[in-house]
């Protein structure tokens, strides 16, 4: 992935920007032009919260090449506050704690190095809550 | 709408084909299928292929593979949709036949993993690249979110999903073209090497090389090329989300269900009619999900059919007597049209050791990336 394309995805990489729908009140992330619940086309922004619960999980023991020194590393979908749901490792923690209904924050970290000359790319991970 | 047949079929083994490059697999099926038809000439031909640009660095395959035939000419065009390509190119080569366009059309899938060094990441791009596999998650990883999703809302266990595997292996043992012709036990399952929590090597199908082909034509003309035509009674395709995330239920596919709704529609068949199917196994959890979505289980209860043998040979419905991709193994591209094969084989009296007495309707379902496309045919003895 070259820079520009890195730097498109920022908003909702570094921001969990989101949009609620005002037609049908669907919160989607991250951002789009067409509601997928109703195809309305009013949204307005929203950050989402930086918490959530798993919804579903998985440990990679095989992973693509650029993530092969991490495994075995948990991957899951959280669920935030707002009803958004997106994917994140869940870092910091004992494998097998990460299962449906854990609690976990996200925070902003390192995802992976990209390209010849390693470009650093950021987004979130999600930690379990203490 | 024409009615429409499949009168030929043509297929290379499918394995880890060192010797075979994408062109000498197309060409092997292909020209197999004519063969079997004693067909001169093609108005069109469809290839279903997923990635030989990232696989091969080859695009562009319809003239490409017209040309390997002899048949720089005829309309030829590659599909694509991931993991279901194969079935998309029948299902492209049907309408192009019942809408009366054309009347001899061969509908191809091909793919050649084994030249590839990046196999995990060229099959990860049929997730969403900046949602799914900018995390680090794999096409096992997906599968194996589903797998937690199914054993969370209905109990299922890592051992139901085993016995899936142990079924596949025991059909794919019967089968010469399949890459692995072994039967294993539950217990080499269960011990098999983690891959992505909980699925193990033994619930995913292998890195294949293959390439399977049909020949389709309009079925008032098929008795010029055999005299047992299957008939393709429906063709059903649709969408769903892409990301795991933005489905209502994980642990459902509702691509599946809309192409096996749309399918039934047209054929006039419900699930009850079904005789045989393949579905797509990619990994052990796709098949339970896979015949609940189809119909052919009640929802939630797909985890116990194989371990209670009502998919295997002699149980009520049998599934994947090929072995499916699990044992026959997963060519990507061409896995719908060996499918279809399958179904052909065994809806005319000559699948061998696999055959399903009295088969009269047969069912393929064959999905793309974590089930976001999927496509379903109804066969019929004619
Ligand atoms: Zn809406």
């Amino acid at each position: 992935m070259p820079s520009p394309r890195y730097w498109r995805e920022v908003p909702a990489r570094f921001r969990l920007e989101a949009v609620r729908c005002r037609g049908c009140g669907k919160v989607v992330y991250p951002a789009r032009r067409v509601c997928p619940g109703c195809r309305g086309t009013d949204l307005e922004p929203l950050a989402l919260s930086r918490s959530g619960t798993v919804v579903t999980s998985t440990v990679i023991h095989v992973a693509p090449a650029e993530f092969a020194m991490e495994t075995p590393y948990a991957v899951a979908i959280v669920e935030t506050p707002e009803g958004a749901r997106l994917m994140a490792q869940v870092v910091d923690c004992e494998l097998p704690e990460v299962k449906p209904g854990l609690k976990v924050n996200l925070e902003f970290r390192l995802i992976r190095q990209e390209g010849h000359g390693g470009i650093l790319c950021y987004g979130h991970k999600a930690v379990p809550e203490a | 709408m024409r009615d429409v047949a499949i009168v030929a079929a043509g297929m290379t083994r499918f394995g880890e084909l060192w010797d075979a490059s994408l062109r000498d697999l197309f060409a092997e099926a292909a020209t197999e299928a004519l063969k079997n038809a004693k067909a001169d000439h093609l108005d069109a031909l469809f290839v279903g292929n997923m990635s030989a640009g990232q696989f091969v660095g080859q695009e562009h395959l319809g003239p490409l593979l017209a040309d390997e035939l002899g048949m720089a000419g005829v309309a030829a065009a590659r599909v694509e949709s991931a993991c279901a390509s194969g079935g998309v190119a029948l299902r492209s080569a049907f309408i192009e036949v019942a809408s009366g366009a054309s009347d001899v059309v061969l509908a191809a899938g091909v793919e050649k993993m084994t030249d590839s060094t990046e196999v995990t990441e060229v099959l990860a791009t049929a997730s969403d690249q900046e949602l799914e596999a900018y995390h680090g998650i794999t096409f096992p990883g997906l599968y194996a979110m589903i797998a937690r999703a199914h054993m969370e809302r209905w109990g299922t266990t890592e051992e139901d999903l085993s016995w899936v595997s142990v079924k596949n292996h025991k059909h794919g043992a019967l089968n010469p073209k399949a890459q692995f012709r072994s039967a294993v036990s539950l217990d080499d399952v269960m011990r098999s090497s983690p891959v992505a929590e909980p699925l193990r090597l033994l619930h995913c199908s292998p890195v294949s090389d293959g390439a399977a082909a049909v020949l389709v034509v309009p079925l008032a003309d098929a008795k010029r090329y055999t005299d047992r035509p299957v008939r393709i009674a429906a063709s059903g395709l649709a969408t769903g989300p892409m990301a795991l995330a933005s489905r209502k239920d994980i642990a459902f596919l509702d691509a599946v269900e809309a192409s096996a709704r749309r399918a039934y529609k047209m054929a006039g068949h419900g699930p009850a009619d079904i005789n045989v199917a393949e579905v797509h196994d990619c990994f052990a959890i796709a098949e339970i999900c896979a015949i609940e979505a189809l119909g052919l289980v009640e929802r939630g209860t797909g985890n116990a059919a194989a371990r209670k043998g009502d998919t295997a040979l002699g149980g009520r419905l049998p599934v994947n007597t090929s072995g499916g991709l699990k044992a026959k193994g997963h060519p990507v591209g061409a896995t719908g049209i060996a499918q279809a094969i399958e179904i052909f084989e065994q809806l005319r009296g000559e699948a061998g050791a696999r055959q399903v007495a009295d088969a009269r309707v047969g069912l393929t379902q064959n999905m793309g990336g974590s089930g976001a496309s999927s496509v379903v045919h109804i066969f019929e003895r004619v």
